[in-house]
């Protein structure tokens, strides 16, 4: 089942889950009473306890609770980088950051009614559909959900103050109460998205709970289980990397449509904004997703092993493709933007070899290690688990290639960022010659430690090969930005002309929202399955009729529908923020 | 066609590549182990050590570690018995089990009690077991499932299966598919046709010389020594007659109920 729930504040007023969360805060009075019912263990339903509605319960909530997250994701990540933006903007003193916030903050705004929306009906889904788990759930989490549903109040009204109080607190001290708010605003929803990871978390491994799910421990240590920072790392960056890739599409349909140069200069530098915001993101997202799966495999092999190693294992080719197709449009959008600058020339000759590297990387990683073989002959050889399956699950070719993607897109990034510099410092030289130093050892080091330990050693120290890739990785991203950061500093600027970018590299900008909306959606599908037949995750078993995991297939099917359904809306939102700026002429 | 419509047509596309992806990979559900209620007093040995290895296939998913891959001993290509002895002699060995089924069993709810070396979790240096507990969520093994996976494991590379059968209806119900073969016989008389004791036993309504004369079995030997007769008849030679012409695998063949149906019927005999 697809059930991380939200935003229970809908029912929060209505239910008498209201009375249940308050019962909890009052509970030093009733304390006995409380230690009984506490120690109640969690249900057990059996399949015709499930609500038959002739339709499949786990779709409906499936689809549902996707939609919920792709705007919560959305409205959590927008307000972040809008203020880094704001920040920006006082700065450098440049109104355009400014102007550009606030138009962001406009989609996110009505992103939040949807999300609120979502979340509602997500909530009344799950009540109705599996009201066993949520009562327990409910159990569980008790006080905790009514805390939730206040911050999120809070949550709205900061949000408001924040956007219609932008132009009424736009200078001076006035600026830094509207930043403050911004800082609360992001306090809270940040809040409030680790409060409900735990709510998933909790399902995947349990904590504070004995073990046939009786409460034991309080609230702190129900939420704080293994698998709870991991996700909330995870869940941040992806969430960046995701806000800047929606507004980016956002960004280069304005820009296709613009009518004035204007326009299409003020929007191709919003659209370059935002993708250097989802690039930026994304570049560590694999380590945080590297963080979570050794979290997995610590808190159980056995679960590890059904997400990298079972029937699961497929699923990480589709990933391929999609984290390929990002890189690529991310790539040829910088590649494109380079014509923005006369500075570029410097670069522009290294662009042939980074995307061969790219695209041969790319034919590495999507390539099965096999041939494909088919659902009946491997269930032939030996059900889920085979043994030229399973090398998927540890493949030294397939690590060098997703690392060396990331140094080169790396340094794509950071090229597209120099050309229109020229540093002053007098050691520029020295640092440069440095850096390509830097580069130099890391890939031979990533490539290396891929086929040495990949190929040469026994399986235990394949695993430890990754790291050394990985933390090879990330020196090059970490070396990268400080150098340029101290090595830029008074740079002399050259001009940059925004506008002069061609239309083709605005459908790379379309491409990275609809890939990304398609791998977070993909992803909750792993993430979900892994429970296996558990609600929650050995002490609670899933007896609905959808207690398997669905194929591939079947969960590519709802994973396309969830983001064509997600597209539908952010169109309409789109148009909601246009609309506002419209002003019908006086009739004569 | 205007911005709209080739952003629309553009994105639509995509999804739709990866979808197509997604649906080229091959289909496989991952099922949910099913509850199926079974009487283990249907069961015989067959079909014990057939429950055995449908467990460890299916609903243990012992085959997600214990495979090819080095990930755990690939106890399908081992011999699990002589593996189990050798472990018990070695002084890393810290459980109670003093035989090779004991060291199975404790292998299984206690894993840590021996390490097999180079598999113990990352950096404990072999101490603690990646192994769950089976008989504990998320895999639940109840005794008797743990039991035939035992009898599964002896008997895959030819070891004695010294685990016995549930004994009697009073066993708890286990998952899996029972057992095929005949259908089982009803009452103790139609067992004994069924498996042709007659042939060679004088019995109420025939006769037969081979065999001792089972009509007064009842007055001569206990119900214990009746069972342990038709499961080992080497085990003890009735006077008067040679080893080895009774079947010695009625064991196998019966299931518990038809066993406890003949030993009762056997023992009312008494002349
Ligand atoms: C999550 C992975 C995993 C699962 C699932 C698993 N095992 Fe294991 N098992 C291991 C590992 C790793 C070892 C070796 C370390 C040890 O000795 O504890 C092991 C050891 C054993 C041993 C001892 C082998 C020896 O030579 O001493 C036995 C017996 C065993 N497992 C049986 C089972 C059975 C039966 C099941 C299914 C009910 C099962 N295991 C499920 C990982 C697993
Ligand atoms: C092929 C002939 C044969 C068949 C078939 C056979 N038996 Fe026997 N049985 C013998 C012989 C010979 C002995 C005596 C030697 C021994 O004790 O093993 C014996 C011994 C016994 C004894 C011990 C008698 C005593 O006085 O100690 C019992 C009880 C018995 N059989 C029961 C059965 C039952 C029940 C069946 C059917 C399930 C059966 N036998 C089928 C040949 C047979």
């Amino acid at each position: 089942m697809r059930a991380i729930f939200r935003l229970l504040l809908i029912l929060f007023s209505l239910a008498p889950v209201a009375a249940w969360g308050a019962g909890d805060v009052a509970g030093a009075a009733e304390g006995a009473a409380q230690l009984e019912a506490g120690l109640l263990p969690a249900p057990q339903p059996t399949r015709a306890d499930y609500p038959d509605i002739g339709f499949s319960s786990r779709a409906i909530v499936w689809v549902v609770a996707q939609m919920h997250l792709f705007f919560g994701a959305l409205v959590l990540a927008v307000p972040l980088f809008v203020l880094a933006i704001e920040l920006v903007g006082v700065r450098s003193g440049d109104a355009r950051y400014d102007d550009m916030a606030h138009e962001f903050m406009k989609i996110s705004l009505t992103a939040y009614s949807i999300t609120a929306l979502f979340g509602g009906t997500l909530a009344l889904a799950l009540f109705l559909l599996y009201p066993h788990l949520m009562e327990y759930l409910t159990r569980v989490f008790g006080a905790q959900m009514l805390v939730y549903a206040l911050l999120f109040f809070l949550e709205s009204l900061l949000l408001y103050i924040y956007y219609y109080g932008w132009n009424a607190m736009r200078y001076g001290n006035r600026k830094w109460v509207h930043m403050s708010i911004g800082l609360l605003l992001n306090a809270a929803g940040a809040t409030l998205m680790v409060m409900a990871n735990s709510w998933a978390t909790f399902m995947m491994a349990p904590s504070g709970v004995n073990e046939v799910g009786a409460v034991v421990g309080d609230i702190w240590e129900v939420m704080k289980g293994p698998l709870w920072n991991p996700i909330n790392l995870h869940r941040f960056v992806a969430n960046i990397a995701f806000g800047g890739a929606v507004v980016g599409g956002y960004a280069a349909y304005k820009f296709l449509a613009a009518k004035t140069p204007e326009q299409r200069a003020h929007y191709d530098w919003m659209g370059y904004t935002s993708n250097f915001i989802a690039i930026l993101a994304f570049l560590p997202l694999p380590f945080a997703g590297y963080w979570l799966m050794a979290e997995i495999y610590a808190y159980s092999q056995q679960m590890g092993i059904t997400a990298m190693g079972g029937i699961l294992a497929w699923l990480f080719i589709v990933q391929a493709v999609l984290i390929g197709t990002i890189l690529l449009a991310g790539n040829y959008y910088l590649w494109s933007g380079m014509s923005r600058t006369e500075g570029s020339r410097r670069y522009q000759w290294l662009i042939k070899y980074i995307a061969f590297v790219l695209v041969v990387c790319f034919l590495i990683w999507v390539t099965p290690h096999t041939l494909i073989l088919s659902a009946s002959e491997i269930a032939a050889l030996g059900g889920s688990h085979h043994h030229l399956l399973g090398p998927l699950g540890i493949m030294p070719a397939k690590n060098i290639a997703v690392n060396l993607m990331l140094v080169f897109t790396f340094l794509s990034f950071q090229l597209y960022r120099r050309s229109d510099k020229v540093a002053t410092v007098s050691w520029a030289p020295a640092a440069n010659a440095f850096l390509v130093m830097i580069y130099l050892v890391a890939i031979a080091n990533i490539i290396f430690a891929g086929i040495y330990y990949g190929y040469f050693t026994n399986t235990v120290y394949k695993v430890g090969s990754s790291v050394m890739q990985v933390v090879s990785t990330l020196v090059v991203i970490v070396a990268g930005v400080v150098i340029d950061g101290l090595m830029f500093r008074n740079a002399r600027i050259l001009p940059s002309r925004w506008g002069q970018v061609s239309n083709r590299a605005q459908y790379a900008l379309f491409a990275l929202p609809v890939a990304f909306t398609w791998l977070m959606a993909l992803m909750g599908y792993v993430r979900s399955s892994v429970r296996t037949h558990w609600h929650v995750y050995t002490v609670m078993k899933d007896n609905s009729p959808d207690n398997f995991i669905p194929t591939i297939g079947y969960a590519g099917n709802m994973v396309t529908l969830v983001t064509l359904l997600f597209l539908a809306f952010m169109l309409f939102i789109f148009w909601i923020a246009n609309l506002g700026s419209v002003r019908q002429e006086p009739p004569r | 066609m205007s911005v709209l419509g080739r952003t629309i047509g553009f994105s639509i596309l995509l999804t739709l590549v990866f979808t197509l992806v997604a649906n080229l990979l091959p289909q496989m559900e991952g099922e949910a182990p099913r509850e199926e209620t079974m009487d283990p007093g249907e069961l015989t040995m067959d079909s014990f050590v057939a429950l055995g290895e449908s467990l460890f296939r299916g609903k243990g998913t012992c085959t997600l570690c214990h495979n090819e891959l080095g990930r755990a001993p690939d106890l399908l290509a081992i011999d699990v018995v002589q593996a189990a002895e050798q472990h018990l002699a070695d002084h890393r060995y810290h459980g109670k089990a003093t035989d090779a089924a004991g060291y199975l069993h404790e292998s299984m709810v206690d894993p840590g009690a021996y390490v097999v070396r180079g598999f113990g979790k990352k950096g404990s240096n072999d101490t603690e077991s990646p192994m769950p507990a089976v008989d504990r969520p998320p895999i639940q093994l109840s005794e008797l499932e743990m039991d035939a996976i035992i009898a599964f494991l002896q008997a895959k590379d030819g070891n004695q299966i010294t685990v016995e059968l549930p004994a009697g209806p009073s066993a708890p119900a286990v998952s899996g598919e029972p057992g095929d073969g005949m259908s089982a016989a009803a009452t103790a008389e139609e067992a004994l046709v069924k498996f042709g004791c007659p042939a060679c036993h004088t019995l109420p309504g025939s006769e037969s010389v081979v065999g001792p004369v089972l009509t007064d079995v009842g007055a001569r030997r206990t119900p214990e020594q009746i069972r342990e007769s038709i499961v080992r008849p080497e085990a003890e030679i009735a006077e008067g007659f040679s080893g080895g012409v009774m079947p010695g695998d009625f064991a196998t063949r019966m299931t518990v109920r038809e066993l406890d149906m003949i030993v009762r019927f056997l023992a009312e005999q008494k002349g």
